[in-house]
């Protein structure tokens, strides 16, 4: 039950995206199509989860016991830096097909904000190893979630006819904004 | 390019947020009023300046192969000690910003202007540029904050304009607000540079 509210939290209430406002340049930049919005989606999925793992490990394993919390910031921007080059390296060798699927998005997360501030969320919320990673697979999925949403929304709006003011990122805020406040709806369930 | 126009190119012409487009994520996150707008965008300039410093002093020593990962640890570095500072001094702001502070960090603005113009520049005309940028995104960030504020709460900078009883339209505060104001402030500045044109 505790997991259920923790993942229901996760991909509705609290998107990471049209609530928390993590990842918003992937969301506005690798939304123009569902097929790409899909790959990065799951490329954040799989990178986000290996990395709060890490953090976690890092965190309670390392900075705690030696009392350098304050390294928080610095230590894991690193690992995750590293994370999504060895990410890549091993998807290169070990399954070809994923990494072509996945390969070019994996540079660009990480500078995704959305991927840090889980690490630091799950240890702001003091979560345990399974509650951690639960959280951000579901974190990941809302993430996934919001950005096909948004690039589906993406593709009618290149059809329709926006004022020249309008064009292009403005009214994909707005679009955003409406979505936003359609996630607000599930404001009621946990 | 000369020394004014350093500092002033960041207001509209490279604007960071209306213009490159960058740092979306605290533009959105932190804007819910005026004064958590600008020290949001204060922080940042604070890193932003001291980041391109440092770079710049120490950009023939790194081998260029490294660059990235060791730009990436000198603004990690300045931002740790902003949330040393803030959480010393101003532990409600800090609550209030929460993970948006780490997040420097992975500001594109900062590492970007790294790589673009400290790497390549002296150290006096980094601050500057450091300064210049980080001083649009300021008022960028204050200027949407004031938006918020004044539309969501009825207020600016605190204090209330609306008479006492009335509340002003909650949903801009929210986040759904926050998409829409920039999205209506965006195609103002459009239309405003358009016309400069």
């Amino acid at each position: 039950m505790e997991y259920f509210v923790i993942i229901i939290s996760a991909i509705f209430v609290n998107n990471i995206v049209l609530a928390q406002f993590l990842g918003i340049c992937p969301f506005l930049g690798v939304s123009n199509k569902v097929s790409t919005s899909m790959g990065m989606g799951m490329a954040v999925t799989f990178v986000m989860t290996i990395a709060s793992l890490v953090a976690y490990v890092l965190q309670y394993g390392v900075l705690v016991p030696l009392g350098i919390e304050y390294m928080q910031t610095i230590v894991f921007i690193l690992v995750i830096a590293a994370l999504v080059q060895m990410v890549e390296i091993v998807l290169k060798k070990v399954s070809p097909a994923l990494y072509q699927a996945l390969g070019i998005f994996l540079p660009l997360i990480t500078t995704n904000c959305a991927v840090l501030g889980v690490a630091i969320l799950l240890v702001q919320k003091e979560f345990n190893l399974a509650q951690s990673v639960v959280f951000s697979a579901a974190t990941a999925l809302g993430f996934t979630l919001a950005l096909v949403l948004f690039a589906g929304l993406r593709e009618k709006l290149e059809l329709t006819d926006v004022p020249k003011a309008f064009k292009g990122v403005p009214i994909a805020l707005i679009v955003a904004g409406i979505l936003a406040m359609a996630f607000m709806g599930f404001s009621g369930l946990v | 390019m000369n020394k004014l126009q350093l500092i002033t190119k960041g207001l509209i012409k490279e604007n960071p947020t209306f213009v490159l487009l960058l740092g979306m994520c605290p533009t959105l996150g932190t804007t819910t009023s005026a004064i958590n707008g600008m020290s949001m965008g204060l922080a940042t300039m604070f890193v932003l300046i001291m980041s391109n410093i440092v770079v710049s002093l120490v950009k023939n020593v790194i081998p260029a192969k490294v660059r990235i990962p060791s730009f990436i640890v000198i603004i990690a570095s300045f931002v740790t000690v902003v949330q040393l500072v803030m959480q010393a001094y101003v532990p409600d702001l800090y609550n209030t910003l929460g993970v948006f502070i780490p997040l420097i960090v992975v500001n594109c603005i900062i590492l970007g202007r790294a790589e673009a113009f400290a790497s390549k520049h002296g150290p006096f005309a980094s601050m500057l540029d450091g300064l210049g940028i980080g001083l649009g995104f300021t008022c960028s960030l204050t200027l949407l904050g004031i938006v918020r504020e004044m539309l969501g709460a009825g207020s600016v900078f605190g204090a209330k304009f609306l008479p006492a009883g009335t509340d002003g339209i909650l949903i801009f505060v929210l986040a759904p607000g926050a998409f829409i104001a920039l999205g209506y402030l965006l195609v103002l500045f459009n239309k405003f540079t358009a016309r400069l044109r």
